[in-house]
């Protein structure tokens, strides 16, 4: 049944036969089943588009997709020679901060070299501090080595300092280093938490409440396990603000055709760059509370806040602050990386999640099930620890630590600043303050004919827009239909992390195009 | 069946289950109280009894509301899975460890964890110039730094050219570094002797599991008897089980040959997939080779049959090769699926779907905190390939520095290279103390009546088949444990040793087997083996002398 083309397979497998240079393997095995069927064996592709998963099918993932590709291609083509109306493609499409020139904390790196060849520890180059920090890590690591497996859960001094580092960050909320599962990256543990959610058939099969426009790892997931989407819309007029009657109405419409069971919220933003109140984060508590739902609160871009007036909250504060009768009852998981923030180190894949009020057996189970991958990376936990046990006061490599961070999150806040103003002057592009995070996501107004001509293309309009952004200036964004948005609406993300002047010259490059591109199609 | 049992013996052992009948307790006291042991199991019920408290007391506030993920409406496929080589009986030892860190006594100073095959938490050493490079990586202002070699100078600079912003800190590519790619496929038609390997069906994966699982997602599909079914020896590396759990998909077994040496017998194969095909769709066949936890190594002859019944029944191939360096016998060589495909000519090498896969945390380097590995593709249709990229693009990329390791690896120090001469040195000292550890252990144990080991060819562990006194089985049926469960259990508690039951990765009914890794240094491996020796003979005795 698997073979479409019955025909073709039978012949094939006559002449594959006929030229055989194996004439042991088919032997008797071959001719036995020749004798009982009647009939050749039939040869096609095992796995084929028709026979795969097809959940894994349905997943999307737009900041690597399609247009993505494309950029390879084209730098591929840039190298080979081929004449481009430009020289570089500048990868706006991902929040890769190394990647974009942002150098790494040093003392990090240094701890990072120790733990790796420790022979480091009798180089009197590396200070004091970052050894103490790496003899401790490997204390904690099997045969004091780096390239042990560490329990699944984690390192159990690095589960203890980011515990410790929740509790202050928190104003002392307590935190306990048992509710501390280190992940390779936040996506890890995000799928992990939607995992264990997702169950039930049909009108009972889990419902994911997620932000639209999202972060396309939630609906890539949700696809994957085959739980139900259910979109909630943010506010754009409001600086994307999330809107309790907005929950309300996504949840009722839901309930018609399937189990909602879990809220998803990204704070602060991605796509969207909004930092959310702190009285928005107590009715969402609230909400939850009232529904029933299990909150994933994903929080790795806690220390990008940069508007006035903007302050990060963590729902775990919040919800401590609003009294026992939600903190002793919420469902809670809160995520957060070696990705972001000032530290940008993507590659570690370091990261890490709190889980609060989660069932002690349904734990048990978590623990089980992360225990069959054995250990996330045990250098990215080694990171992790670092973020969340930086340089103290009085220590030798406190100046430096501090002025590189501030270095990073200062330029950060320029940058997003610049962003929002330059987009702004440009007319039929509109874009929210980018409060917090790393990416701007503005509002673009196509023209009616270029929408025609997508839609005639079997594109988004949004995809034919960066596409031809692509092509024409070598600037790689990613649609908004990848992120989700309001039927009719437009949008795209770019990352503000390139280096101020480079950043400038790349939106300019933007407005141009945009007044360009409008020009032509109407 | 064995899944139930156990499942009810991790929940007895981890305290996790707060319906648990006085009844077993009191019997597992019983147990306890002929061992001289004292009471780590008080500690464990202490821990329990607060447990319970603790649930129930969150039961109670929770008449307002209920919790909303609990053990009944959690996905029942993650409830499924089982994972014994870090089981009810390595969460029994943490908390044994801990008891002995807070200055309770045991018969014994420390526990042995021979569960894991954690080559370096067992005092193997580091090769230095993987570390070297790996460190180079990270910090690169150490290039200045006249302490370290040219040639990991060269390689790190290499490996970071490759890397966006030169720096280990940015994402790569989903399907790894290019260069690494590169080299990867360079390493593989060295070791197959010109099979030629393309870096575009290289991926750079976290760890091997990671490869496996990732393969196995796109395999499962169907309904009801039109379910995906895998082939996996048993006994076989839980990973294999605890993946198709998850993705409901059909277990198939074909049993391995224990009188054979493990062997695998091709008339198994067919009795197997013959009876699968009744009730699912079994297109894939997974082998282990060199095995785990059997420790066989598959001839030629042995890998074309498999490699053939695959072509005659539409099966895709998924061969772990993640052992390759570890062959001890020195009548056994390591084939790659790979290199034999391709010697029985064109028809199979272009046609049958096969994906190999490799990792840093085995061989002679044993580096399993790094996560890296990587998979070859072959024959995969283009578009499936094309869904493959997009599936590990949502997880962004593997580790950067799991991948710089790998690289080390596919890409070690040449004769002419400064550094060789140590690299070698270190690698076949690694190598040769294994093979010696390997003889050593199938020596000790053949001479412990009423337990029987097959020679440890390859890989790193021993899998000996242990006689279990009638008396006893019936004590563990009572407890509703395991036989081997039982005695792994009180292996542990008597001794410290721990090792995971046979139970947890398979065998054919009515046997009972262990498996220990050979990773201890040989001195602390000797007394590891006496240790067991003797506790063997007091099982033995304590259970017959009952009669």
């Amino acid at each position: 049944m698997r073979n479409n083309s019955f025909k073709e397979h039978i012949i094939c497998n006559v002449i594959t036969l006929n030229r055989s240079a194996f004439p042991a393997a088919q032997g008797e095995h071959l001719h036995q089943k020749m004798s009982e069927n009647g009939a050749l064996p039939l040869r096609g592709k095992v796995l084929t588009v028709d026979t795969m998963n097809a959940n894994v099918k349905k997943v999307d993932y737009a900041v690597r997709g399609p247009i993505v590709q494309r950029a390879v291609q084209i730098e591929k083509e840039l190298k080979e020679g081929v004449k481009k109306p430009f020289e570089e493609v500048i990868k706006a499409n991902i929040g890769d901060a190394h990647a974009m020139g942002q150098r790494p904390i040093t003392f990090f790196r240094q701890v990072m070299a120790l733990c790796t060849y420790p022979q480091l520890l009798d180089d009197n180059k590396f200070p004091e501090d970052a050894k103490n920090r790496a003899r401790r890590i490997l204390q904690s690591c099997g045969g004091n080595s780096i390239g042990a497996y560490t329990t699944s859960q984690g390192i159990d001094c690095v589960r203890h300092d980011v515990a410790n580092y929740i509790q202050r960050r928190d104003g002392g909320i307590p935190s306990d280093p048992d509710n501390i599962y280190l992940t390779t990256g936040a996506s890890d543990g995000i799928v992990t938490i939607l995992k264990l959610l997702t169950a039930g058939e049909g009108r009972t099969r889990t419902g994911v409440m997620i932000s639209i426009p999202q972060y396309p790892l939630y609906s890539a997931s949700i696809a994957e396990l085959g739980a139900v989407q259910i979109n909630y819309y943010l506010n754009e007029e409001k600086c994307w603000s999330l809107d309790i009657s907005e929950l309300q109405r996504s949840l009722q419409a839901a309930r018609e055709h399937c189990d909602p069971r879990v809220l998803c919220i990204i704070n602060p933003g991605n796509p969207t760059g909004q930092v959310q109140s702190r009285q928005c984060i107590e009715d969402v508590i609230r909400f939850a509370v009232k529904e029933n739902l299990f909150l994933m609160a994903d929080e790795v871009y806690q220390d990008n806040v940069y508007a006035e007036g903007c302050e990060f909250h963590s729902f775990k504060k919040v919800l401590f602050e609003m009294g026992p009768e939600y903190s002793s009852k919420v469902e809670l998981a809160s995520f957060h990386s070696t990705s972001k923030c000032y530290m940008g180190e993507c590659g570690f894949r370091g990261g890490y999640m709190e889980v609060i009020n989660m069932d002690p057996e349904v734990k048990a189970q978590l623990t089980k099930l992360v225990s069959v991958r054995l250990c996330p990376p045990a250098p990215g936990q080694a990171l992790m620890d670092l973020v969340v046990n930086s340089p103290q006061p009085g220590e030798p490599s406190y100046q430096t630590f501090i002025k590189e961070r501030t270095d990073v999150l200062s330029a950060l806040a320029e940058k997003a600043k610049l962003t929002e103003e330059i987009l702004n002057t440009v007319p039929g592009i509109s874009c929210n303050p980018v409060q917090g995070a790393m990416y701007s996501f503005p509002r673009i107004t196509l023209p009616e004919r270029a929408i025609n001509e997508a839609k005639a293309k079997g594109q988004a309009p949004d995809m034919f827009y960066c596409m031809k952004l692509l092509e024409e200036t070598g600037i790689c964004l990613v649609p908004g239909s990848g992120f989700g948005q309001r039927e009719g609406t437009y949008h795209f993300r770019m990352t503000i992390l390139p280096p101020t002047d480079k950043l400038k010259i790349m939106l300019n490059k933007l407005k141009e195009f945009h007044q360009k591109f409008t020009q032509q199609y109407s | 069946m064995y899944r139930l049992q156990s499942l009810a013996a991790r929940s007895l052992i981890a305290g996790a289950l707060d319906q648990c009948s006085p009844l077993t307790l009191t019997s597992l006291t019983g147990v306890r109280h002929k061992s001289q042991g004292p009471s780590v199991e008080k500690c464990g019920q202490m821990r329990f009894l607060t447990a319970e408290a603790k649930a129930s007391a969150g039961r109670l506030d929770g008449k307002l509301r209920e919790k909303t993920l609990t053990l009944d409406t959690l996905n029942p496929q993650v409830k499924a899975v089982e994972y014994a080589v870090r089981g009810p009986i390595v969460i029994k030892a943490g908390e044994i460890e801990r008891y002995l860190e807070e200055g309770g006594t045991k018969p014994f100073s420390e526990v042995i964890k021979a569960n894991i095959g954690d080559a370096h938490a067992m005092g193997q050493k580091p090769i230095t110039f993987l570390r070297q490079v790996v460190a180079l990586c990270t910090f690169p202002e150490l290039m200045d730094s006249p302490s370290f070699p040219e040639d990991a100078k060269r390689r790190a600079r290499r490996i970071l050219q490759g890397c966006g912003g030169h720096s280990l800190g940015s994402y790569s590519a989903s399907p790894g570094v290019e260069c690494i790619r590169k080299d990867i496929a360079a390493y593989i038609e060295q070791r197959d002797e010109g099979v030629p390997s393309d870096w575009e069906n290289i991926y750079l994966t976290t760890g091997a599991s990671d490869g496996i699982m990732t393969i196995l997602r796109l395999l499962v599909s169907g309904k009801d008897s039109s379910r995906t079914g895998v082939m996996i020896p048993i006994p076989q590396y839980p990973l294999y089980s605890a993946a198709i759990s998850e993705m409901d998909a059909v277990q198939v077994n074909y049993y391995l040959d224990e009188d054979n040496c493990w062997a695998l017998d091709i008339n198994e194969l067919h009795r197997s997939y013959q009876a699968a095909k009744q009730h699912c769709q079994p297109r894939v066949i997974c082998i282990i080779n060199p095995g785990n936890p059997t420790g066989q190594v598959q001839s030629k002859k042995c890998i074309e049959e498999v490699l053939h019944f695959a072509y005659e029944e539409n099966l895709f191939v998924m061969s772990d090769e993640v052992y390759q360096d570890n062959v001890y016998a020195p009548d056994c060589q390591f084939h790659s699926f790979k290199k034999v495909l391709y010697e029985m000519g064109p028809e199979y090498f272009n046609s049958v779907e096969l994906v190999s896969f490799h990792s840093t945390s085995k061989g002679y380097t044993g580096e399993c905190g790094f996560r890296g590995g990587y998979m070859e593709v072959i024959n995969m249709d283009p578009e499936v390939k094309a869904q493959l990229v997009k599936l590990l693009s949502v997880r962004l990329c593997p580790p950067l520095a799991g991948q710089a390791a790998m690289d080390v690896i596919v890409n070690p120090p040449q004769p002419e290279e400064h550094t060789f001469k140590q690299f070698h040195q270190e690698k076949s000292s690694v190598l040769g103390a294994l093979a010696e550890k390997a003889k050593l252990t199938e020596k000790i144990l053949n001479a412990v009546p009423g337990i029987k080991c097959n020679p440890v060819q390859g890989a790193m562990y021993a899998f000996p088949r242990i006689f279990i006194p009638p008396k006893a089985v019936e004590e563990a049926k009572a407890l509703g444990m395991q036989p081997d469960m039982l005695y792994c259990l009180r292996l542990l508690e008597e001794t410290g040793i721990c090792v995971v039951p046979g139970s947890g990765f398979g065998q054919k009914d009515g046997t009972y087997h262990f498996r220990m890794t050979i990773l201890p240094s040989i001195e602390k491996l000797k007394v590891l083996l006496g240790k067991v020796r003797d506790f063997h003979i007091g099982f033995l005795k304590e259970y017959s002398g009952l009669e």
